[in-house]
Parts: C-alpha cells; structure tokens; sequence
C-alpha cells in the first residue's frame, strides 16, 4: 500500500512578515490582508507618511504592523531593513518582494531608453530583491522554514512595446525565483512568483493613463487572492502563478 | 562602501584542526567541514546579527564620547561601555578615558540622544542609558547613526555588511559572532549532505575590549541568549544518541554551557549568562567547537582549556602563528574536536543516509 501524499498549508498565524512597497496599491493590501490573518508584518516603502498611514490602520484593525522607510534600491540599506525587521517583528517567514518601478512615465521605446533608466528599473525590481532575500533567505534556510513572493506580472512573458525595462526586470525575477527555489529546495525555503493581474493602481494609472479603472481588480481583492495562494501547500517552489482566477 | 574583496570570501578561510585527545594538527580549509565533521554531528551556529553599536557623540557638557553597546537592551536599558574622543583608529588600550557621566545626564549623538540610567560601581565607564525614543524610530535612528564596533588592527571603516554571519536574523550581537562568519551556504548545505544537523541559537555577543583593566578582567559581561526549543530537543537527541555537539562560537559554547548550569537544567527560552570557562570545567552539553585564531592571555583562549589540554593548544598557537593563520575576526578558523578519526568517516556512523547521498557529498 502506498501511503497517499499531502501538503502541508502554511498556517499566517505568529508567522513574521516583510512587505516591500507597500505604503500603497497592492503591497499595502498585501500587508493588511498578512496581518488579518495573524501576521506580525513589517511594511517597507520610500515615501514615509503614506507609509505610516498604512501601517496605522493596519494597527486601528487589530492588526500588528511596524513602518520602516528606506528604498530598496539602494544596497545600503538592505542590512539595516533586514535586522531592523527582524528586531521588531523576529526571524522573517514571509517575505514579499512587491516594490517595483517603472522607470520614466509615459513609458518608452527601447531606444528611446536611457541607460541609467535601465540600471534604476533593475536596481530596484531585479538587484533590490536578490539582495534582501539573500540577507534574509540564510535564516530561513537555517530554521527549514520560509516563503519568498515575487511580485510578477504579464509584461515578464509578453513582449509589449514601451514596456521593455519593466518587463526584463520581471522576467529575470521570475527567473530568479526559479534558480531560488532550486538551489533551496532541500533547505525547507520555498519560492513563487506571483502575477497579479492587472490592478486599479497608481502605478497602472501611470503606466496606461486611459484604462478604465471599471475594467481593473482592486488590489485587495488581488491580495485575498495571493493570501490564499500562499497558504495553499502547493504548486511546487519556483512556480509562476497568476492570481486572476483563484477563490479568495 | 567597502569592496568585496577588502574582506575575503567566506570559505577561503584556513582552518587549523586539532584533535584535542592526541595533540594532532592538520592544515585544512573551511571548505573541508563537510568531509571533517561526521554523518550524526549536531553543530550549532549563533544566528545573531551585529548591530552598528558603535554611537559617536557629545556629553551635555559637550565633551566628545564614544558609545559602545554591550547587549541588547533589557526593557528599555541598554548597558553600554563609554569610550574619550577618538575611534577605533587608536588601540584601545591607548584610548583616553571618557570624561565622568552622572545619572540623568544626556548625551547626544546627533539626531539621537541617550539618557545615563545609572553607573556601574565596577566601572565609571559601565552605564545603563535609556534612548529617548522606542520602537521603529529607535531602530531606524541606531542604523543611521550607528558603526559596527571594530578594532585598531584593521585599516578601513568596517561596513555593516561584512560584520554579519550568512544565517543572521534579529541584531543582538553588538561584535560580530566572527566564527561563523566564514561559513556560507556552500558549506552549509554540504554539511546538512554529509548528515550533520543544523541547529541555531541566538547569543548576544558582547564587547571584547573597553580599554578600561578593571572592566576588561571582569569581560565577557553577562550575556544573553535565546535557545528555540527545537535546538533543546536536538541536543538533548543528540546526548542520548551519543552524537557529538559541536559549536560553532565561544557564544554557544557559553549559551549552551550556561543555560545547562541553571537550576532547571537546559531549557528552552531567553537567559542571561555569566559563566567563564577554563580547564578546570568540565563541559556538560558541548563536545567541541568551531573557533577564531586565539593566542594565550585571551578569554577566547581561556575558555579553550575547556576542551584540550594546556600543552595541545599551545603547541597549536605556536603552529598557528608559524604558519601565518590570520587571528582577527575576518580571519581563519580552529576547530577543536576530541578526535577526527570518528569524523573523518572511518567509522562510519549507522544513520539513515542512503551510500550514494554520503558519496555526492563527499565530491561536494
């Protein structure tokens, strides 16, 4: 007799928490929706009063939610989130790479891109993420224990015009979560990366001015949605998955 | 920013291994562990991150001061030791002494200011201070303000970087927890392949130096320490299996060490200990260690005497220096076991690795 296999969901509850970009749009719903589920989560972003705000209401809800401002751009300030995360809220579980930057808006045509346009798109969406999951990955490794989200989206595997910097960006990502989740894999450290969908979002208004938000999800339906997704057992790490289409 | 190559990648590191039961030494590097250390080995690593706690500032009477934390805080207390004008440019011993602090007096270190709680009798350099904010704004205004604490025997500024381990999480160190420093993933991963496990603890390494001879005799200060209940269970297995535990730092041989010397035996949970090893202790939990380069006179070296004879590490300081081992904190590494011929897979050990997975590991 074969004994039937099972996974084992991820249970939020006294789990710690990372959320990068999220004094806004989809990270702010993602943190909420981590810390409605009993999460201690700390909330990362540039802009420090949208920030602040968002953790506050986090807190008016019961929840528990600290606001750290630095730009996860910048390679000197990964360290100091790391530890500061981790002296606030202890060793992180969870971390969700979402903070991302189109570069210049209108978006443009590759050779109408700047090189350092090009290098700031991939500081911040590409280089950010390795570097604080690779500060923060060698504890979970360590404790067999954690989950890494790469915040995706469609552009990484469709070719669209103007899009270019955004969407190497998010292809290499999603190929980083790959090579992540294979070289971790007997470590207990599971990676996915995650596609949204499109979102009623500052960044989307930026991106396509003219898109009827009607037509768009609301981010916090999108993070109910990837909430779920998290504590689901399966697929296997390295998977892309795209939020549209799953049961919140 | 420091370069990369200021400090050297993590498993480039010598590693000086002696057998403590016949006196043996070998010539080996960090990268070997996996083949060094045996299928059923329980090592335990310090999982501290080090925090920038070094604060330069001003008295209330505008006399220049360095802070130096010694631990993280109990409640809102940090103890601290008080450093005169200069930095870690100047040896310490050679620093001047810091002017006299009184409780209630505030001192500033620019965007931060800390309050005197009270003054040690053992040191007028020993104090108590209480932050003048909590929280976040506590975190984020020490890592602004803050350096690693660091040593005359380096050239160049210490990036906050390069003083943390490949496994830190929460900043309780307040120097580096350095023998774990050169242990990366690659290593790691290959130790976990060879069938040793992997436990963790937390340990706030604390100052080893203040410059001050009556503070520094009384060094290490009472330190604390977080042991998860998964790391007492897996020593306690290991105890019973008669598996080795091994200790990668002075910090968890202490933290082990101590919290097994307390009323209730080795429990789970936060202490604080005090405890100073040497030869004549007889060690409870812990079979050998992962350790710097120590010379004689050193607390490092003192504690040593705890798991080798007198003669044996002399003779293996000797070697160490000969051969040009490097002694600092960024530098090689001893490992002191009992012996290697367990370890070295002459026996091999009856554990539930499957014969292919031990050979992959060994072309690791």
């Amino acid at each position: 007799m074969t004994a039937a296999s099972y996974g084992v969901c991820m249970n939020l509850r006294d789990t710690a928490s990372l959320v990068t970009g999220a004094s806004r749009g989809l990270g702010r719903a993602l943190a909420a929706q981590l810390a409605a589920a009993g999460s201690r989560v700390v909330m990362v972003a540039r802009e420090r009063e949208p920030l602040e705000q968002a953790a506050a209401e986090i807190r008016s809800a019961g929840g528990i939610a600290h606001a750290l401002v630095a730009d996860i751009g910048d390679i000197e300030s990964v360290h100091p989130i790391a530890a500061q995360a981790a002296a606030l809220v202890g060793p992180i579980d969870i971390l969700v790479n979402n903070a991302s930057t189109l570069g210049p808006t209108p978006l443009r045509l590759l050779l109408d891109t700047e090189c350092e346009d090009l290098t700031r798109v991939l500081e911040v969406n590409l280089v950010g993420p390795f570097r604080l999951t690779k500060v923060i990955a060698g504890s979970m490794a360590l404790r067999g224990r954690g989950l890494v989200v790469n915040i995706s989206s469609d552009a990484s595997v469709e070719a669209y015009p103007t899009w270019g910097a955004y969407s190497i960006s998010k292809a290499a990502l999603d190929h980083l979560t790959r090579i992540w989740a294979v070289e971790l894999a007997e470590a207990g450290v599971r990676f996915l990366s995650i596609d949204p969908g499109e979102m009623n979002t500052r960044m989307h208004a930026d991106a396509i001015p003219d898109a009827d938000p009607a037509s768009l999800a609301d981010p916090a339906e999108v993070a109910a949605r990837i909430a779920t997704l998290i504590a689901r057992p399966e697929p296997s790490s390295g998977a892309r998955l795209k939020a549209e289409g799953v049961a919140p | 920013m420091t370069s990369a190559s200021f400090e050297r990648a993590r498993d480039d590191a010598r590693l000086l291994v002696l057998e403590s039961r016949s006196g043996r030494l070998h010539d080996r590097a960090v990268g070997d562990l996996p083949e060094l250390l045996a299928p059923g080995d329980l090592l335990v690593l310090n999982d501290a991150a080090t925090l920038p706690a070094s604060l330069t500032g001003r008295t209330a009477a505008g006399e220049p001061i360095e802070l130096r934390l010694a631990g993280p805080p109990t409640g809102d207390r940090w103890p601290a030791v008080l450093f005169g004008a200069g930095d870690w440019r100047t040896r310490t011993e050679d620093r001047a002494a810091p002017p006299r602090v009184t409780p209630g007096e505030r001192l500033d270190f620019g965007g931060l200011t800390a309050q005197v709680v009270s003054v040690a009798l053992l040191s007028p350099r020993l104090v108590d201070v209480r932050f003048d904010r909590t929280g976040e704004a506590l975190w984020r205004a020490l890592y602004a303000v803050g350096r690693p604490v660091q040593y005359a025997h380096h050239e160049r500024d210490l990036a906050l970087w390069s003083v943390q381990t490949a496994y830190a999480a929460r900043p309780w160190a307040v120097e580096m927890p350095s023998a774990g420093r050169p242990l990366g993933w690659r290593v790691l991963g290959g130790l976990r392949r060879r069938g040793v496990e992997l436990a963790w603890l937390t340990h706030a390494a604390g100052l080893s130096a203040t410059g001050d001879p009556v503070l520094d005799a009384a060094l290490p200060l009472p330190e604390q320490y977080d042991i998860p209940e998964r790391t007492v269970q897996a020593v306690a297995r290991a105890r019973a299996d008669g598996r080795r535990v091994l200790a990668v730092g002075t910090t968890v041989v202490r933290a082990l060490e101590g919290a097994a010397r307390q009323s209730g035996g080795l429990c789970s949970g936060p202490g604080t200990t005090a405890l100073v090893m040497g030869e004549r202790t007889r060690p409870l939990v812990v079979d050998g260690l992962i350790t710097g380069i120590h010379a004689p006179g050193e607390s490092h070296y003192r504690l040593l005497g705890a798991f080798a004879p007198a003669a044996a590490l002399a003779a293996a300081a000797q070697h160490a220096a000969r051969r040009g081992y490097q002694p600092h904190e960024l530098g090689d590494l001893a490992l002191v076991v009992p012996s290697l011929a367990v370890a070295a897979g002459l026996r091999p050990a009856a554990r539930s690795r499957a014969p292919m997975e031990l050979a992959r590991a060994a072309e690791i």
